[in-house]
């Protein structure tokens, strides 16, 4: 029921009075009105826009959130009222549509973003008002082609590995980018398209005289060498046909294609030439299927985009010139029938009959004006002029449409190459967005436990190596921590030979911890007693809480070799080594990895010592995921720093 | 045209048609030569929309709230809550009929509300202007909501006396008969029966027409509903509605 409607309800209930006279039976109970109320004024306050409105208007549709109980849960108790954190202009949309009954959509909004807080709102986009709708659904069309566009090329993209030879061929075919050996393929056969028809032009040019005969054309003077040409240009033609047939994925489809009768035709007259022999009778034939060989340069269109534009548009407004045609053809028939019957009277007239004056008549309308044939009588000049005049109405009326056509199509296409364009920026983004992320939290895990070795150690070094991180990115590490712990893996910085190392190492990490902890599925992290301070809660001091508890004996190392600007700049593995023993009431009896590091521990007592990264990859730090574009991470070249193994232990943990 | 005479008197003779027929040349060649003039100066389609200029709106203005008050049952805020919802329907401040009747047939939307529409409009349009102005409206509900259960069968029996000669014949029954029937629709459950307002007529004036004399007066009317219980309790059904 519209919104108007529902406030005449009333009155059609009280009006329903009219009814009981007449009425034979008891009527049923009214609903209880238990929330009987007076009409109240709610405010809404929208990013600190306040709006105010009846309870009752809100209430019109029950099955908003503005309508149903569901905004108490954005009532606010100090300020007595609806806080919504979203878009206020939008939000004016959508409280008209309370009031009033009827849904706009604002030209300047963005389509996904409307759509967006309609979802917010409960609102179905349907019950756009008409005023609106066609904006609205020529905006969301626009959208989805977008959208879809962009799926195909993930997909296409996507869909790389795992393409048999037939289908790597066919994508050579149709997108000479794709590799090399395609490009080279493209360039070659448009050389020789190109080849083929100067050939043909230049075969036609009067080519000098031999001494005792009239002048020839070229091709009849040097016919070997343009054979020749022919030839090579041929096989080329035919050999492009027949791969392209064999990797079609539709053969028949590929055979009914425009392109593929292109080159049927361009290539069929020189094999029937081949075939037929210098007969007299059929030469004369033969002469003319050679026109057919200019279509070759209709295969270009495979090569220029322009020329595809071209024919889509001339195929899209088939309506228009079929209007155009039309209308031509009524008009010249109208005008020759008038131009002969006028100058039929004139002596030696060139309107001999009308089918004559159609030549007249086209050549007028269209403002050519030949010369050839000329009215003499008055009547005759009269009617010409007339002609000419609606000639150039006619012609001119359907050429905008087709205008038009064309450069929506074109422009489509050039906006479809730039968001491919953009898009490729984008993923390159994202791409580096997400690395930085996981690259933060390995970077802050290893300065957490650093700092925290480093607190462990008493010393007086730089407590925070690492940057601090913001609330938010501390959270979200102890998130990704506590996914490790629960599932036992980790995260690695993809890097094959990393990769290899740590795996190599965990296995040996995975063997040594068993020996002293039976439950320890993963490999060091440090546990902590719970007396740590709060500062260091961060990270791994989160740990303890969500790790179980675990009295694993590590050791500390000095990370003597690596200067603390080095950390900053340097991105390095999660691989931090640690070793910690200052807790004499672990249960040690650890041998860790390296007997060395037995004699290590007790002089080492009190001392934390912390090997960080085992490798190190050369970028620059990573920063918010939100921050500057940069490159991808560079493939890191064997830049790896291995602490010998004189200094203790390399471990790699896991992350 | 309209001081022109069609009719020639056979008296005056020839010589009035003659000067009419001039007249009449003279308008024509008149509008062929503007005709021409406005073509060759590009005006021939002449914006009709200018021609049509409406007429002031006519709009209403109720009166003051105090007097409303005065005039009615309703509470200051009712009040206003009542012409907010009639505002916004009619921005005009005035309800034509067939505003009414779309209002009302959209609560029905099985049936064909229009006929009791415009008997109900009838009613509430208490000086028959075609227009239900906001005091008409209110004093209407005032009488349907807040109303003594007399006022209300006064009312009811406004409603079905269509001429408002103070009696409701059979006729006048019947075709509110049928109007309330025409609303259920034809999707009924039991199907409707042609004869089934008739029925109904019948078995109204069997009880309210005490003389039989075919006619139902007011106090007819008022005495037989009193006595009636179930008439009475119904008539107390919509107190709440506002």
């Amino acid at each position: 029921m519209a919104a108007g409607v529902a406030a005449w309800l009333p009155f059609a209930r009280a009006a329903a009075i009219g009814w009981m006279p007449v009425a034979n039976c008891p009527m049923p109970l009214a609903p209880a009105d238990k929330n009987k109320r007076q009409d109240e004024l709610i405010v809404l306050n929208v990013s600190g826009r306040r709006f105010q409105t009846w309870r009752t208007t809100l209430e019109r549709y029950p099955d908003t959130l503005l309508g149903s109980t569901e905004k108490e849960f954005f009532f606010n108790e100090d300020t007595k009222e609806y806080f919504f954190d979203r878009d206020p202009e939008v939000f004016r949309c959508v409280l008209n549509f309370y009031r009033t009954g009827k849904l706009h959509y604002p030209r300047y909004e963005c389509i996904s973003a409307y759509d967006d807080e309609l979802a917010f709102y409960g609102i179905l986009p349907e019950i756009i008002g008409d005023c609106c709708y066609e904006e609205y659904k020529d905006r969301k069309r626009e959208n989805a082609e977008r959208l879809m566009d962009d799926n195909d090329s993930e997909n296409n993209q996507e869909s790389m590995p795992s393409l048999s030879f037939r289908q790597t061929m066919w994508r050579a075919f149709e997108n000479p980018h794709t590799s090399t050996l395609a490009l080279v393929f493209y360039y070659v056969t448009g050389f020789f398209i190109a080849v083929s028809v100067i050939t043909n032009v230049v075969e036609t040019v009067p080519c000098g005289t031999v001494p005792g005969s009239k002048e020839l054309p070229c091709g009849e003077r040097y016919s070997v060498a343009f054979f020749c040409l022919d030839t090579a240009c041929v096989m080329i033609f035919t050999v492009e046909y027949l791969l392209r047939l064999f990797a079609a994925p539709s053969r028949y489809r590929f055979i009914r294609s425009v392109m593929s009768i292109i080159d049927v035709v361009a290539i069929m007259p020189y094999y029937i030439g081949l075939v037929m022999t210098n007969n007299e009778d059929v030469s004369g034939a033969f002469v003319t299927l050679r026109v057919f060989r200019v279509f070759r340069i209709f295969k270009f269109s495979r090569h220029s985009q322009g020329l595809r534009i071209l024919g889509y548009t001339l195929k899209s407004c088939a309506s228009e010139l079929g209007f155009l045609l039309f209308s031509l053809t009524m008009a010249i028939i109208i005008f020759a029938t008038v131009m002969f019957y006028a100058e039929k009277g004139s002596s030696a007239s060139k309107f001999t009959s009308i089918p004559a004056s159609f030549w007249y008549t086209i050549v007028t309308m269209t403002t050519l004006g030949y010369g050839d044939m000329v009215p003499k009588t008055i009547a005759g000049k009269i009617f010409g002029s007339i002609c000419s005049l609606s000639g150039v109405l006619v012609i001119a009326l359907p050429v905008p449409v087709i205008v038009s056509n064309f450069s929506r199509i074109y422009h489509q296409n050039q906006r479809a190459d730039k968001r491919r364009a953009q898009k490729k920026a984008r993923l390159a983004r994202i791409r580096v967005a997400k690395t930085g992320s996981s690259n933060a939290y390995l970077h802050s895990k290893r300065n957490g436990l650093l700092n925290e070795a480093l607190e462990l150690m008493g010393t007086p070094e730089e407590e925070h190596m690492g940057k601090s991180t913001s609330l938010i990115e501390s959270q979200h590490h102890h998130l990704l921590h506590c996914l490790e712990k629960t599932t036992g893996l980790s995260y690695l910085v993809d890097d094959p030979l990393l990769s290899v190392r740590t795996s190599t190492i965990k296995n040996h990490e995975f063997i040594d911890e068993q020996m002293f902890e039976q439950n320890c599925m993963e490999s060091s992290m440090q546990n902590y007693p719970s007396t740590r301070s709060p500062s260091l809660s961060s990270h791994p001091g989160l740990t303890t809480t969500c790790c179980s508890r675990r009295n694993k004996k590590t050791t500390h190392l000095p990370n003597s070799n690596l200067p603390a600007t080095r950390l900053r700049s340097m991105q390095e593995l999660s691989t931090i080594h640690i070793q910690g023993s200052e807790q004499p009431s672990l249960t040690t009896s650890r041998s860790s990895l390296n007997l060395k590091a037995d004699d290590g521990l007790r002089p080492n007592c009190k001392t934390s010592q912390i090997t960080t990264a085992i490798i190190s990859i050369p970028t620059p730090p990573a920063l918010t995921p939100e921050g500057e574009s940069r490159p991808p991470p560079a493939s890191p070249g064997p830049n790896t720093n291995i602490p010998s193994v004189a200094s203790n232990v390399v471990k790699v943990s896991a992350l | 045209m309209a001081g022109r005479s069609k009719a020639p008197h056979p008296a005056r003779g020839p010589v009035l048609r003659l000067q009419e027929c001039q007249h009449s040349c003279k308008k024509h060649l008149g509008d062929i030569i503007s005709f021409f003039f406005r073509f060759i100066s590009g005006n021939l389609a002449r914006d009709s929309s200018d021609s049509e200029l409406e007429l002031s709106t006519v709009r209403h203005q109720p009166e003051g709230l105090d007097q409303l008050q005065a005039q009615t049952k309703f509470t200051k805020k009712e009040l206003q809550s009542l012409y907010r919802g009639f505002k916004n329907e009619c921005p005009t401040g005035l309800v034509d009929e067939d505003t009414f009747k779309l209002i009302y047939s959209q609560f029905f939307p099985q049936g064909d509300a229009t006929t009791y529409a415009h008997f109900l409009f009838n009613a509430f349009d208490a000086d028959g202007n075609g227009a239900i102005r906001f005091e008409d409206f209110v004093v209407g509900l005032s009488i349907l909501l807040r109303g003594t259960v007399h006022e209300k069968l006064k009312w009811a029996f406004n409603l079905y006396d269509i001429n408002k000669d103070g009696y409701i014949t059979k006729e006048e029954m019947l075709a509110i008969m049928k109007s309330i029937y025409d609303m259920m629709g034809r999707h009924t459950y039991p199907i409707l029966r042609e004869d089934a307002p008739l029925e109904h007529v019948e078995r109204f004036f069997q009880k309210m027409d005490r003389n039989q004399d075919g006619v139902v007066t007011i106090d007819e009317f008022l005495e037989t509903c009193q006595k009636d219980e179930n008439i009475m309790s119904s008539m107390q059904l919509f107190e709440n509605v506002i």
